[in-house]
């Protein structure tokens, strides 16, 4: 019953001589929350980038939803395959006007923004509606990465991809961003995360399966 | 007409750069050697510039002034990707193409259209007039060009959160796009407002002493500041597209990676 949200074969990746990882494979289906473990340096993060189609592929395919990477508008595609980087850009002027940006994007511009919306998200990140009048150049990572969070949240894309997305944040926030973003996968069908954690025990709370990045034996 | 010059004239002014020298000496500069090279490469290249130009103008042929319009348009091409810190592999092709695009048109229309020269080729003022425009054009190409391909690198991670966020790449570069052009055309807008208060232009003080009445030689100035005003904005516009089409690619992906740094 279970259905194939996002799945990539055969993919390989190399830094000048190095190959980081070759002949990947990742299936991930409806609902779950797949946590990709690796050593630093192993490519987690250009994992990400090529499941969001910001690198081109060297080899093999992602599919989403069935179809082909290359055959959707990336547009399309990464407004319902969203990646969060580690460290969000700052962006510019208040919280609230960095939150509403993405609804200026033509992909985006059937959607509505809601500040009901947008202050309820906050307030299950611990944070009241102050959040939304700050100066987004003097957020802390931590508060940055709230913010890039809520605002992927509100385009509502499928597929989370979230690298260390909560690295920043104190214990308590972590654990509200975790709880936040395992409500969301399992509010509507048709939802999926991939997160990379180095942090074991937040794996154990959020993850559903662990997918190892080590397909490639480093020789000494 | 001017007063003639003779080679005892200009040897005379010569020897004013042996101020320079003097001073190079006496304050230990070190600075002799380029003096001399540099005073030497000049009149130099003025001088066989010289006999081109007489060759140019004794022809009055279409094909040599076009073709000395082509060789000059290379070497400003060339020049204006030299001072790009970043540059990639069709760079030099960029160049060239906007600034032989804006300069030939904004010349031809100058000359056919708004001169109404008979022929439209004389070099007396296709020459003049493609070197002025050139030399602008190169300006603001240059600027542009090292805009765009630097802000590409500073400002990725803000590049690459909007195309994450969806955004086409036609979205997610148009800050940089706008600041590239802006950058380009900056020096043009700068000289516009300050001509004839702080300036006096090189074209009218030299229609001035060739003998023309200064409202001619204004009215000229004129003409030409707008002239060159247009094909700066268009080189800029031309190599900052270009340059986004070159690192932003059909997927909506910014290629930052076909960026090479150049040394010093």
């Amino acid at each position: 019953m279970s259905v194939r949200l996002l799945t990539a074969s055969g993919l390989r990746r190399t830094l000048g001589e190095r190959v980081l990882w070759q002949d990947f494979a990742l299936n991930v289906e409806a609902g779950e929350r797949a946590a990709l473990i690796g050593p630093s340096g192993s490519g987690k993060t250009l994992l990400l980038r090529a499941l969001a189609g910001l690198d081109p592929l060297e080899a093999g395919e992602v599919y989403f939803q069935g179809r082909a990477q290359h055959e959707w508008p990336m547009p399309n595609y990464r407004a319902r395959v969203m990646y969060l980087p580690q460290r969000p850009p700052p962006g510019e002027g208040r919280v609230l006007g960095e939150l509403r940006r993405p609804f200026a994007l033509r992909i985006h511009r059937d959607k509505a923004f809601e500040v009901s919306q947008a202050a309820a998200l906050l307030a299950a990140l611990g944070r009241d509606a102050a959040f939304l009048g700050l100066d987004v150049a003097r957020l802390s990572g931590g508060e940055a990465q709230l913010l890039a969070l809520v605002r992927a949240l509100l385009l509502n894309p499928a597929v989370l991809l979230l690298d260390e997305a909560t690295s920043a944040l104190d214990p308590d926030a972590t654990l509200l961003a975790e709880r936040l973003v395992c409500a969301w996968s399992e509010a509507e069908p048709g939802r999926a995360l991939v997160w990379v954690s180095h942090d074991a025990a937040q794996r154990g709370r959020v993850a559903t399966r662990e997918v190892g990045l080590q397909t490639v034996e480093m020789t000494p | 007409m001017s007063v003639a010059l003779s080679f005892h004239q200009v040897a005379l002014a010569a020897a004013l750069m042996l101020v320079n020298a003097l001073l190079s000496w006496r304050l230990q500069l070190g600075l002799g050697r380029e003096i001399v090279v540099a005073g030497a490469r000049m009149t130099v290249q003025l001088l066989l510039v010289g006999l081109i130009l007489g060759w140019v103008f004794a022809l009055r042929h279409p094909l040599t002034v076009v073709g000395i319009g082509l060789v000059m348009t290379l070497l400003a091409a060339q020049a204006a990707v030299g001072r790009a810190r970043r540059r990639y592999a069709r760079i030099y092709l960029d160049s060239f193409l906007s600034v032989f695009g804006s300069s030939f048109v904004l010349t031809g229309l100058t000359l056919a259209g708004i001169l109404q020269v008979h022929p439209w080729f004389e070099p007396q003022y296709a020459v003049p007039i493609l070197g002025m425009v050139l030399g602008n054009t190169l300006t603001g190409v240059s600027l542009s060009l090292d805009r765009f391909t630097s802000d590409v690198v500073a400002r990725r991670s803000e590049i690459e959160g909007l195309l994450a966020l969806g955004a086409t790449r036609w979205e997610a570069a148009h800050a940089e796009i706008a600041s590239a052009v802006q950058t380009g055309m900056i020096p043009t807008l700068n000289s516009m407002a300050v001509l004839g208060i702080v300036s006096l232009p090189g074209m009218m003080t030299g229609q001035i002493l060739a003998g023309a009445p200064p409202d001619t030689a204004v009215r000229y100035q004129i003409v030409i500041m707008f002239v060159l005003a247009a094909s700066s904005a268009l080189g800029s516009l031309t190599v900052t597209l270009l340059a986004f089409r070159a690192l932003f690619d059909a997927r909506d992906r910014l290629r930052a990676e076909r960026l090479r740094g150049v040394k010093g």
